[in-house]
């Protein structure tokens, strides 16, 4: 019965294996045998794997922390000292808190720019949305190196003796400033000519000069005139250099007695439009003869606009259409099914892929600054006028400076200039004049 | 007053405007986003007018029976229609998100196709400007012609089969003739805008005050 028992604690411990064999008594011959086995295998001698120590990494350091220059205070120039061990980095964390803030507010170090091993190490802390730069407040950098075995190593921290500011005036602007200075004075310089009564020419643009036959073979005809003031906003200048053309016309069209059509696109310009047609039939002394539908909005979207406006070509067979102000795609929609409809068309816009299609389709077209020198033309007022001569002053020095440059870069053919930057003419006239750099 | 009040208000905000571009301090940002968060403040009133306006003439024509009278049905239905879907069906009708609410419905299967079979019919116009424009009727427009084929043939790879020539020709006219063409309207442009802008500013233009400009 004992043996039994002794056979079933044997069966019953086996699963526990060497460990539970290694407490059994010595005086069992299948034990004894377990044990055998056991110290047979702590006999082979372990072979720990060799794990070679890290390298040393050494830190890398802030150079220097400058304010942006020219920037409303919200961004940093930050440059650091990479890592002497280069070979062992993967990247540098450029760190940032604010000392005393609590950590919601960014008291705690924040990774602001990962600056991968081998680019350059000056940057500008500014720009991530997630982690602005407030101007006025004083803030902690440090840079971390982080290793290719994944360890980060941090740098000393650094704070500036300064807080990000504000300028109050842009230096890289000074160019534009004064080119404003000139064109301002220039503009006034001839308002003031225009109103002692100097005689002013404006060479004659024949799509101008064609608004009064268009309009006059509109009333011969009994049909009405179509006015579309572009698919822009108020905002555009082109918008508002066509509701002052549109004043002039509907103060014809209103001593003509010829019907008017004013679809609009923008509720606001369709306000103002309105109100500049009744205007300008009261102007004319025909406030009896203004229709309240003439002027109407049609619709914001651009080819519901474009659909609207032609089925009112075909249906109407307007006599003469404008289309002066912004266009972009529906230029050539509109303009071919006013062509269609057999219609004498003026079209002005300053949109430089759009004047091809007016071009080919209508039968007057003003270029970009026609349609702004339009007004003046119809008007004749001496001021309007002597705007336009500023203007044209202003594109006289534009053209006395490519002349300049054209010379100077046939100088620098001779002198070496062309070859050798340094000595070249023309860049140094460009440094002069250059204001691409900016926004 | 009702003029001068406008009229300080442009020539104010103009000025305002200038100044602050050369001024990049914190201050100066912060009334740029201001002043330019009005806009749409002002559009979106103003689009009341707008449904108020195409209303008015389209009932007038029902009232009148205008000729086409119908297409002012046509008109006025689907304008009040669709926001009231919007408004009172906005989820839909079928539940989940598979199947789109009738304003989704009417927007992406019926005016967006509208607008894109409107925008493709383009092509075609293009194709008759072009006829219209290309025909050698005088020297200029024989000379037009000849430079549309050219550039048109640079464009595309039988213009290189053709012959090298063909693609750098192309490449020449549009870096130097279009390009300095472009550059010289792009001047004239930006100058008229500039003189326009001055004259609203100093109240020397005044049609776009439309009632209170005289």
């Amino acid at each position: 019965m004992l043996k039994h028992l002794e056979l079933l604690l044997l069966v019953a411990a086996l699963p526990f294996g060497t460990a539970t064999a290694q407490t059994a008594s010595p005086g069992d011959p299948g034990e004894a045998a377990a044990a055998v086995t056991v110290d047979s295998l702590a006999a082979i001698p372990t072979v720990e794997p060799e794990v070679a120590a890290p390298p040393e990494v050494g830190p890398a350091t802030v150079l220097t922390i400058q304010d942006f220059p020219n920037d409303a205070g919200d961004h940093l120039i930050l440059s650091f000292c990479e890592s002497p061990n280069p070979e062992c980095v993967l990247a540098y964390l450029v760190m940032r808190r604010t000392p005393g803030a609590p950590d919601s507010l960014g008291g705690q170090w924040a990774v602001v720019k990962n600056v991968p091993s081998g680019d350059p190490t000056e940057i500008v802390d500014g720009y991530d949305p997630d982690f602005l730069v407030e101007p006025g407040t004083q803030y902690e950098y440090r840079v971390d190196v982080l290793t290719l075995d994944g360890r980060q190593i941090e740098g000393p921290a650094v704070t500036p003796n300064f807080s990000p500011k504000g300028e109050i005036f842009h230096t890289e602007k000074l160019k534009v400033l004064i080119g404003c200075i000139i064109f301002i004075g220039l503009i006034f310089l001839y308002f003031k000519r225009a109103q002692m009564g100097h005689e002013l020419y404006l060479r004659p643009i024949p799509g101008i000069d064609a608004i009064d036959e268009a309009i006059g073979r509109a009333t011969e005809m009994g049909k009405p005139i179509l006015y579309v003031p572009g698919l822009s906003s108020i905002e555009d200048v082109a918008t508002i250099a066509s509701l002052t053309i549109l004043n002039r016309v509907a103060k014809k069209v209103a001593e003509y007695q010829t019907p008017l059509r004013v679809p609009n696109r923008d509720p606001i310009v369709y306000t103002v439009a309105e109100e500049t047609v009744k205007q300008a039939y009261m102007e004319a002394g025909r406030p009896d003869s203004y229709e309240a539908n003439s002027v109407f909005f049609v619709t914001d979207s651009q080819f519901a606009y474009v659909a609207a406006v032609n089925g009112l070509m075909t249906r109407e067979k307007p006599a003469t259409n404008f289309y002066l102000g912004m266009f972009w795609a529906e230029s050539l929609l509109l303009a071919e099914t006013g062509s269609l409809s057999g219609a004498i068309q003026i079209a002005g816009t300053d949109a430089i892929t759009q004047l091809p299609f007016f071009i080919t389709t209508c039968d007057y077209t003003l270029i970009g600054e026609e349609l702004y020198a339009a007004s003046a033309y119809l008007g004749r007022e001496p001021k309007q006028v002597g705007g336009v001569k500023g203007q044209d002053a202003c594109k006289g020095i534009v053209m006395a400076l490519v002349t300049i440059g054209i010379v100077l870069s046939i100088v620098d053919i001779f002198t070496g200039g062309a070859a050798d930057p340094s000595k070249s003419l023309l860049l140094k006239l460009q440094g002069l004049v250059d204001v691409t750099s900016l926004e | 007053m009702k003029r001068n009040v406008p009229l300080m208000i442009a020539m104010l905000g103009g000025l305002i405007m200038m100044i602050q571009y050369f001024i990049p301090h914190q201050a100066s940002q912060d009334v740029f986003d201001y002043y330019t968060e009005w806009a749409p403040l002002v559009g979106s009133f103003a689009l009341i007018l707008g449904v108020g306006s195409i209303t008015r003439v389209h009932v007038h024509k029902i009232r009148a029976k205008a000729p086409n009278w119908p297409f002012s049905l046509a008109v006025l239905i689907p304008l009040y229609l669709i926001p009231l879907f919007a408004f009172f069906l906005p989820a839909s009708i079928g539940g989940g998100t598979e199947n789109p609410s009738l304003f989704d419905f009417m927007y992406s299967r019926v005016q967006i196709p509208i607008q894109a079979t409107m925008f493709s019919m383009l092509a075609f116009y293009i194709a008759s400007a072009a006829f219209r424009a290309f025909r050698a009727k005088s020297a200029l427009a024989t000379v037009l012609l000849v430079t549309a084929v050219i550039v048109m043939l640079a464009q595309v790879p039988i213009g290189d089969l053709l012959g090298r020539w063909l693609p750098d020709t192309g490449l020449w006219i549009l870096r130097f003739p279009n390009l300095a063409a472009k550059r010289a309207i792009e001047l004239g442009v930006g100058f008229g805008m500039l003189a326009t802008c001055l004259k609203i500013i100093f109240g020397v233009e005044r049609g776009w005050l439309g009632g209170a400009g005289e």
